[in-house]
């Protein structure tokens, strides 16, 4: 349907989202406009199609009682951890995760930010979630961001410091979407979550879970390397990423 | 620790987030396209939502949940971004009939089976759109929100909103005509 400046205001007016004046304009303009009175039956059968004829899908019972239970136990249940399980991560990671999920509810700090930039890189480790774009080139992974945030994370890739680029995703963490650059040193992976914030901090390791983590916010970017890699190593890898 | 745990409230999130669940596993559901994939999506999501819950301040919690829904669905590889899976005609999908609680048993025969197939028409259309565009049809259609909501939850402007709402509600118009011919 093409041939009217007025379709898009149509199509507000069919959606009720024109205020009283403006939907009297609409009207009048439809009775004078062959083609926005042909776009507004279109809209009708287009909606008589999606309101009669699809379905409003509805959670399980099985679900619901799952959700239900979880909450009520103030931590994930067996079942609201169902992913997890499958995905093979171990009893440990599980029980983990709930503990920090527990924290969390108690507790939101700097800790609480830990403990869930932790589970975020537990999370990854399932089988096929580690990265969306795999990519051994930075000029690859940092244009794969654009349009998926509202900021452009720095990347660098560290392949001659023995820390290769593996790609990289997007992640959820302290209620925004971040960027989650994936590393590696042998078999171990490292996950870089970056954000945009404001001030400065020095890099400050901490652990949690069995996991170590260096946190410091520079350039504007809040920045949180997490690895199972030891301390000393996880700190030359931030020392180099600053570095270059 | 345990007995703090015990004594917080929930603050709140039962009465105020879950009753938001139909609308959640729904989205859900049709991002991924499978019931399987919308039950993992759902229970990542309200993980999330339980651990942010208390960082919310807005004044929508439906909107909130979706929106982490969405960011749940985009960020996992469950989402079918397009036309790819698509059934083909007279295939019911993926998984179970399309929706056979829809059809009124008081139809005649007949009746029921052009309803039948009217449903697995549209539930197929719907579904082979874009991500972006299935996503917006459903929140305005399905669940029957507000640009503004909608461009909350899929964390863009409004007139793009407009033109999304407009380009899949084009497509759908073509695809029934094509049908049709």
């Amino acid at each position: 349907m093409e041939g009217c400046a007025n379709l898009l205001l149509i199509q507000a007016e069919f959606d009720g989202e024109l205020d009283a004046g403006e939907t009297a304009r609409a009207l009048q303009h439809r009775e004078s406009c062959a083609i926005c009175r042909a776009a507004y039956a279109e809209l009708e059968a287009t909606r008589t199609l999606l309101r009669s004829d699809t379905p409003h899908y509805r959670a399980s019972a099985k679900l619901r009682r799952a959700l239900v239970a979880g909450l009520e136990a103030k931590a994930p249940t067996r079942a609201t951890r169902r992913s997890w399980w499958r995905e093979g991560v171990s009893f440990a990671a599980g029980t983990a995760l709930a503990a920090s999920i527990a924290a969390l509810l108690l507790m939101p700090s700097q800790q609480a930010l830990l403990d869930q930039v932790v589970a975020g890189h537990i999370r990854a480790l399932q089988p096929g979630h580690l990265e969306d774009v795999v990519s051994t080139d930075q000029h690859t992974v940092k244009p794969w961001f654009d349009g998926k945030l509202d900021f452009a994370p720095p990347v660098k890739d560290l392949a001659s410091e023995n820390f290769p680029l593996l790609g990289g995703r997007l992640d959820y963490l302290d209620g925004r979407a971040v960027a989650a650059l994936v590393y590696r040193r042998d078999k171990h992976v490292i996950d870089l979550f970056v954000w945009p914030e404001s001030g400065e901090a020095a890099p400050a390791a901490s652990i949690s879970s069995g996991y170590n983590a260096i946190h410091w916010i520079e350039n504007g970017m809040s920045f949180w390397a997490v690895s199972d890699l030891e301390a000393s190593a996880l700190g030359d890898f931030v020392r180099l990423w600053r570095a270059s | 620790m345990i007995e703090r745990l015990t004594s917080t409230p929930s603050n709140g999130f039962e009465t105020v987030i879950l009753p938001h669940l139909d609308a959640a596993y729904n989205l859900a559901r049709w991002l991924t396209r499978n019931a399987a994939d919308a039950d993992d999506v759902v229970q990542e999501a309200f993980l999330r939502a339980v651990t942010y819950f208390g960082g919310f301040r807005g004044t929508n919690p439906r909107a909130w949940l979706l929106q982490i829904v969405r960011n749940t669905a985009y960020g996992s590889k469950k989402l079918v971004r397009g036309a790819v899976l698509v059934a083909l005609p007279g295939d019911a999908g993926p998984d179970e009939p399309a929706a056979p609680e829809l059809v009124d048993p008081g139809d005649d025969p007949e009746t029921a089976l052009v309803r039948q197939r009217d449903q697995q028409r549209a539930q197929r259309l719907l579904a082979a759109l874009p991500a972006e565009l299935r996503e917006t049809l459903v929140l305005r259609e399905i669940e029957e929100l507000s640009y503004k909501e909608i461009a909350e939850i899929t964390e863009v402007p409004i007139g793009t909103v407009m033109s999304r709402l407009w380009r899949g509600r084009q497509i759908l118009t073509a695809a029934v005509k094509d049908e049709e011919r």
